[in-house]
C-alpha cells in the first residue's frame, strides 16, 4: 500500500493485509501476529458467549412456570452454574482485553506486535485448554456448585468440581500472560512522544486491568489448588469437619473475584471513553481524571471483597469497614459517567452504531451502578443479598456494562479488523432490540428481588410467577436482538462494503493504517498526533472515510497552531 | 397482584410494589432507607438521562457545524460532581450502618430458639426441648435465633421481616427479629445448597400474644396426647422425612413408605431384607449400615435426635401405610 505523504490518501493498494498475507491453517495455528491471535480469541469467546447465552435462555424458559417445566432441579443447577462460569471465566474476563485489546493495543502504540508474541500465543492456547476443561465438566455429568464453588458444598458434592477448578486455574495463567504482555508493551514500546498522558484512554484502562490480572489472578490459582487439594486429599483448610473454615474460602475467592469485576468493567470504561470522544468530535473531558481513576479503581478494588460476605460472619465491624470502602470505589466510577456526558456537551454528536451502544452502556451501567448503592448499604443488603435484586444488579453491570461495551467495541473496530462495513441500519435495529430486551429481562428482577425471591432457585412460589414471565419474555427479545446483531456482522464479512482506513474520523493511530492492517501494522512510521484532536480530520468522498488534512503554514492565523503532540 | 400508579408514586404505601408489608420491628427502617436510596437513584438517573437527551438534541451533528471549542477540564465542576454524590453516598453509608447495628444487636430479653439447617430442611428447637420444622414465635417479642448447619452453608431468610443470616457448619451465627403482626410468613434458604435448595422452605407462624405458650406446651407433649400413628405422621412431617420419602408410592430421594413395611428389598451389598421394625429402627439410627439398591446413601442419621418413643411412633406410622402389615408380625 502506498500512501501520499501529503494528504495521507492511499495512492495504490496492493491488497495485502494480515488476513491474506499467509494462508493455510498452520499460518493461523502457529502465528505470532497479535492481530491473528486477537481474531482467534474473538472467535473463541464468541463461541463461549453463544454457549453461555443458550444456557441463559434455557434457564429463563424453565422459570416461565413456578413448578417443573422441563428441567429437573439438578439439571437446572448445572445450567446456571455453567452459564455463570462460562460467561465470567471464558467470555467476560477475556472479552475486551484478550480479543479487542490484543488486536488494537500494539497498533495504538504504533508497534509491530506485543512485547512477547510467543507468550501471547501461549495465552490463547491456555485459554483453549481451560475451555476444554469446562466442556469436560459439562460432559462428565455437570457441575452444580454455582460459579463461586463455595465450600463445603463444592468439596462434598460428587460432581466434576475438579475439572472445572483446573479449568479456572489454567485460564488464570492465560489471563496473567495477557496482562503481563500488556504491561510490558505499554511501558516499553510506546513511540517517543507518546507520554503517559498522551496515550489513548483505552490504553490506560487496559494497563489498569493488566495490573489487576497480574496481582489478583495468582490468588485465584492458589485458591483453586487448595480447593482441589481439599477435595482430593482432605487437607482440612475449608472443611469444618476437619477443623477448617468454609468462610476462609469465600475470602480467598472474592479477593480475586471482586477485582475481577474491575477486570471486566475497566476495559469497558476505556472503550466508552474512546467512543464518546470520537463520536462527539471533541477531546475527552477530564482526561487526567479518567486516567487516574482507572488506576485508583484498580487499587481500591482490592480492598472491598468483604462486601460479598456481609452475612457470612458475625463481625459487624468488618462489615462496616467493607461497606465504607465499597462506597469509596463507587465515587470514581460514578464520576466517569459525568465526564462522558460532559464530553458530549458542545460536541457535534454522530449517532453511528458504536455510539448507540456507548449511550446504551451509559444508561445501563448507570442503573447497575446506582442499584449497587442498595447493596453497599448494610441494612438494605441484609434484605437484598442473594436475591434476584443482586442478579439484576450484576447483570446490569456485567451485561449492560461489559457486554454492551464489548459490542460497541466490536462494531467500532469491526471495519478495522475485517476491512468490511456492516449495515448501519440493521446494526442499529439490533442495538435497540438489545437495549429493550435487556431492560425487559432484568428490570423485573429488581422487583422480584426486593419482594423476596431468592436466587439460584429452580422452583419458586406462585406469587413470583408474573414477574418471572415478564423476564422470560424479555430474554427472548434480547436473544433475538443478539441474533440479529450476529447476522448483521456475519453478513458484512460476506457482502459488506469495503471499509476505508478511517470510517469514523478517529484520531488514534490504528486508523492511520489500512483496514485491515498489513502484517506489520504500518507501512512506514505512523504520524503521532493528539489522540483526541479531530480538527484536521475531514471526510473524503473518494476514500469513503476520513483523511487528515495537513495544516497549512503559519499564514493561516485564525487559530494558533498547537502541534498536538510530538511528530 | 395489580398495582396502580399511585402505589408506585407513594413508595412505602401499604401495598408497595417493592416489598411485602413490613411485619417486624426493624423492617420499616430498612424500607425507609431503601426508599431514600431509591429516590437518590431516581434523581441521579433523571439527571443523566436529561443531560444526555439535551446534548443529543442540541448538539447532534449538523452540516457545516463543528464541535464548539470548550474546556477539556474544569476543576470547579469536577469537584462539585465529586462532592455532591459523595455527600449522598456518605449519608447512605451512615444510615445503612446504624440500621444494620440494630439488625445485629438482639435485645437482652430475647426469646431464644435454636436453628439447625441441613440439606434440605430446617429444624427449630424451643427452650423446652420441642423440635419443629416450622418456626413458631410469639408476636411483639424479640426472638433470637442461634443457628448452625450440619452439612453445607445455608442462609435463613424471612422477607416479611427483612431478616437474613448465613447458617454455617461448625459454628453458630445469630440473628433476631420482633414480629409485630400475627400471620404466616415464608422462610427461605438463600445460600445455594444443592439439589433441593429451592425447596428448602419453611414457615414462620406468628402467634397472638398468650397463645404461643399454649401452642408450645401442646406441641411438646403430642406424644402423650396422640396415638402413635398420629404422632408418627406429625414427626414424619416435622422432622423432614417428607423431604425424601413419599407416602404415595413415588420415589423421591429415598424410597416411598407406601407399602414398604413387610416388603422384601435388595440391598447394595447384594443381600435382601424384609422391612420390619428392626430394619426401620436401624435405618433411622444408622442409615448407612444397609443401603437400598437404587438409592444414594444420603440419609442423615437421627441418632441422638429422636427419642425412643418417637422412633416407635414413626415405625407405627410407616406400618400403618402398608395394607398387609399384620401378616408379618
Ligand atoms: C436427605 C433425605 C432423607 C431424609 C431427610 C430421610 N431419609 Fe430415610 N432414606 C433416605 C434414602 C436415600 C434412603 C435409601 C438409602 C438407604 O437405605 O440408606 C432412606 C432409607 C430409609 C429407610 C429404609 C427404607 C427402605 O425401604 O429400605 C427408612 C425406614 C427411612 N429412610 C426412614 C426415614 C425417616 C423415619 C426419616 C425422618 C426421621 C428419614 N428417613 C429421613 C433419605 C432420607
Ligand atoms: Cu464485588
Ligand atoms: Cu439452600
Amino acid at each position: 500500500m502506498i500512501v501520499d505523504s501529503n494528504s495521507e490518501k492511499i495512492i495504490r493498494d496492493d491488497g495485502v493485509n494480515y488476513l491474506n498475507c499467509d494462508r493455510g491453517w498452520k499460518s493461523w495455528a502457529f502465528t505470532l501476529d497479535h492481530k491473528r491471535i486477537g481474531i482467534m480469541y474473538l472467535a473463541g469467546i464468541l463461541l463461549c458467549f453463544l454457549l453461555g447465552g443458550i444456557m441463559a435462555l434455557l434457564i429463563r424458559a424453565e422459570l416461565f412456570t413456578p413448578g417443573k417445566l422441563y428441567l429437573t432441579e439438578d439439571k437446572y443447577n448445572e445450567f446456571f452454574t455453567l452459564h455463570g462460569a462460562i460467561m465470567t471465566f471464558l467470555f467476560l474476563i477475556p472479552s475486551i482485553p484478550a480479543a479487542i485489546g490484543n488486536f488494537m493495543l500494539p497498533i495504538m502504540v504504533g508497534a509491530k506486535d506485543v512485547a512477547f508474541p510467543r507468550m501471547n500465543l501461549a495465552s490463547f492456547y491456555l485459554w483453549v485448554v481451560g475451555a476444554i476443561f469446562f466442556l469436560l465438566a459439562l460432559g462428565l455429568g455437570g457441575l452444580d456448585t454455582g460459579w463461586t464453588f463455595y465450600t463445603p458444598y463444592s468439596t462434598t458434592t460428587n460432581s466434576t468440581v475438579i475439572a472445572a477448578t483446573m479449568g479456572v486455574f489454567i485460564l488464570g495463567f492465560s489471563s496473567i500472560f495477557t496482562g503481563l504482555n500488556f504491561i510490558v508493551t505499554i511501558n516499553k514500546m510506546r513511540p517517543a512522544g507518546m507520554t503517559w498522558f498522551r496515550m489513548p484512554l483505552l490504553l490506560w484502562s487496559l494497563y489498569a486491568t493488566s495490573i489487576i490480572q497480574v496481582l489478583a489472578t495468582p490468588v485465584l490459582g492458589i485458591t483453586m489448588i487448595l480447593l482441589t487439594a481439599e477435595k482430593m486429599l482432605g487437607v482440612g483448610i475449608f472443611d469444618p469437619e476437619l477443623g477448617g473454615d468454609p468462610v476462609l474460602y469465600q475470602h480467598f475467592f472474592w479477593f480475586y473475584s471482586h477485582p475481577a469485576v474491575y477486570i471486566m468493567i475497566l476495559p469497558a470504561m476505556g472503550v466508552i471513553s474512546e467512543l464518546m470522544s470520537v463520536f462527539s468530535r471533541k477531546p475527552i473531558f477530564g482526561y487526567r481524571f479518567i486516567a487516574y481513576s482507572s488506576i485508583a479503581i484498580a487499587l481500591l478494588g482490592f480492598l472491598v471483597w468483604g462486601h460479598h460476605m456481609f452475612l457470612s460472619a458475625d463481625s459487624p465491624l468488618a462489615a462496616v469497614i467493607f461497606s465504607a470502602l465499597t462506597f469509596s470505589v463507587s465515587i470514581p466510577s460514578g464520576i466517569k459517567v459525568f465526564n462522558w456526558l460532559a464530553t458530549m456537551y458542545k460536541g457535534s454528536i454522530r449517532l453511528d452504531t458504536p455510539m448507540c451502544y456507548a449511550l446504551s452502556f451509559i444508561l445501563l451501567f448507570g442503573i447497575g451502578g446506582l442499584t449497587g448503592l442498595f447493596l453497599g448499604a448494610l441494612a438494605t443488603d441484609v434484605h437484598l443479598h442473594d436475591t434476584y435484586f443482586v442478579v439484576a444488579h450484576f447483570h446490569y453491570v456485567m451485561m449492560g456494562g461489559t457486554l454492551i461495551a464489548f459490542l460497541a467495541a466490536l462494531h467500532y473496530w469491526w471495519p478495522k479488523m475485517f476491512g468490511k462495513m456492516y449495515s448501519e441500519k440493521w446494526a442499529k435495529v439490533a442495538c435497540l432490540l438489545i437495549f429493550i430486551g435487556f431492560n425487559w429481562t432484568f428490570f423485573p428482577q429488581f422487583l422480584l428481588g426486593s419482594q423476596g425471591m431468592p436466587r439460584r432457585y429452580a422452583r419458586y412460589e406462585a406469587e413470583f410467577e408474573g414477574l418471572h414471565r415478564v423476564s422470560t419474555t424479555g430474554a427472548m427479545v434480547l436473544g433475538v436482538g443478539l441474533g440479529i446483531s450476529a447476522c448483521v456482522l456475519g453478513y458484512s464479512l460476506w457482502r459488506g462494503k469495503r471499509a476505508p482506513r478511517n470510517p469514523w474520523g478517529a484520531a488514534t493511530l490504528e486508523w492511520q493504517t489500512g483496514s485491515p492492517p498489513p502484517h506489520h501494522n504500518f507501512i512506514g512510521k505512523p504520524v503521532l498526533t493528539d489522540p483526541y484532536d479531530y480538527d484536521d480530520l475531514v471526510f473524503d468522498e473518494e476514500e469513503g472515510g476520513f483523511v487528515r488534512r495537513r495544516r497549512r503554514s503559519s499564514s493561516e492565523q485564525e487559530k494558533p497552531i498547537k502541534e498536538p503532540s510530538i511528530v | 397482584m395489580t398495582f396502580s400508579i399511585m402505589d408506585f408514586v407513594i413508595f412505602g404505601s401499604e401495598r408497595s410494589m417493592f416489598f411485602p408489608p413490613p411485619t417486624s420491628s426493624t423492617a420499616a427502617e430498612v424500607d425507609s432507607l431503601f426508599y431514600f436510596i431509591l429516590w437518590v437513584c431516581i434523581v441521579f438517573f433523571i439527571v443523566i438521562v436529561g443531560v444526555m437527551g439535551y446534548c443529543l438534541i442540541r448538539y447532534r451533528e449538523r452540516p457545516g457545524v463543528k464541535a464548539e471549542p470548550s474546556a477539556s477540564h474544569n476543576n470547579i465542576l469536577e469537584v462539585t460532581w465529586t462532592v455532591i454524590p459523595g455527600i449522598f453516598v456518605g449519608v447512605i453509608f451512615y444510615w445503612g450502618f446504624v440500621a444494620f447495628l440494630d439488625l445485629r444487636q438482639s435485645p437482652d430479653e430475647s426469646y431464644e430458639i435454636q436453628v439447625e439447617a441441613k440439606m434440605w430442611n430446617w429444624s427449630f428447637t424451643y427452650p423446652n426441648g420441642h423440635v419443629d420444622n416450622v418456626l413458631h414465635v410469639p408476636v411483639d417479642k424479640p426472638v433470637r435465633l442461634v443457628m448452625t448447619s450440619v452439612d453445607v452453608i445455608h442462609s435463613l431468610y424471612v422477607p416479611a421481616f427483612r431478616v437474613k443470616m448465613d447458617v454455617l457448619p461448625g459454628r453458630y451465627s445469630h440473628t433476631w427479629f420482633e414480629a409485630n403482626t400475627v400471620g404466616d410468613y415464608t422462610l427461605f434458604c438463600t445460600e445455594y445448597c444443592g439439589t433441593k435448595h429451592s425447596e428448602m422452605l419453611s414457615k414462620v407462624v406468628v402467634h397472638p400474644s398468650g397463645e404461643f405458650e399454649k401452642w408450645l406446651e401442646d406441641a411438646a407433649n403430642f406424644l402423650e396426647r396422640m396415638t402413635p400413628v398420629e404422632a408418627g405422621e406429625i414427626l414424619y412431617q416435622r422432622r423432614g422425612c417428607a423431604q425424601c420419602h413419599s407416602i404415595d408410592g413415588s420415589a423421591k430421594v429415598g424410597p416411598t413408605f407406601l407399602d414398604a413395611f413387610g416388603s422384601e428389598q435388595s440391598l447394595m451389598d447384594g443381600s435382601t431384607i424384609t422391612v420390619d421394625e428392626n430394619y426401620i429402627r436401624e435405618s433411622i439410627l444408622e442409615p448407612q449400615a444397609k443401603v437400598r439398591v437404587g438409592y444414594r446413601p444420603v440419609m442423615p442419621t437421627y441418632q441422638g435426635q429422636l427419642k425412643d418413643e418417637e422412633i416407635n411412633a414413626l415405625i407405627a406410622y410407616i406400618k400403618s401405610l402398608s395394607e398387609g402389615s399384620q401378616v408379618n408380625p
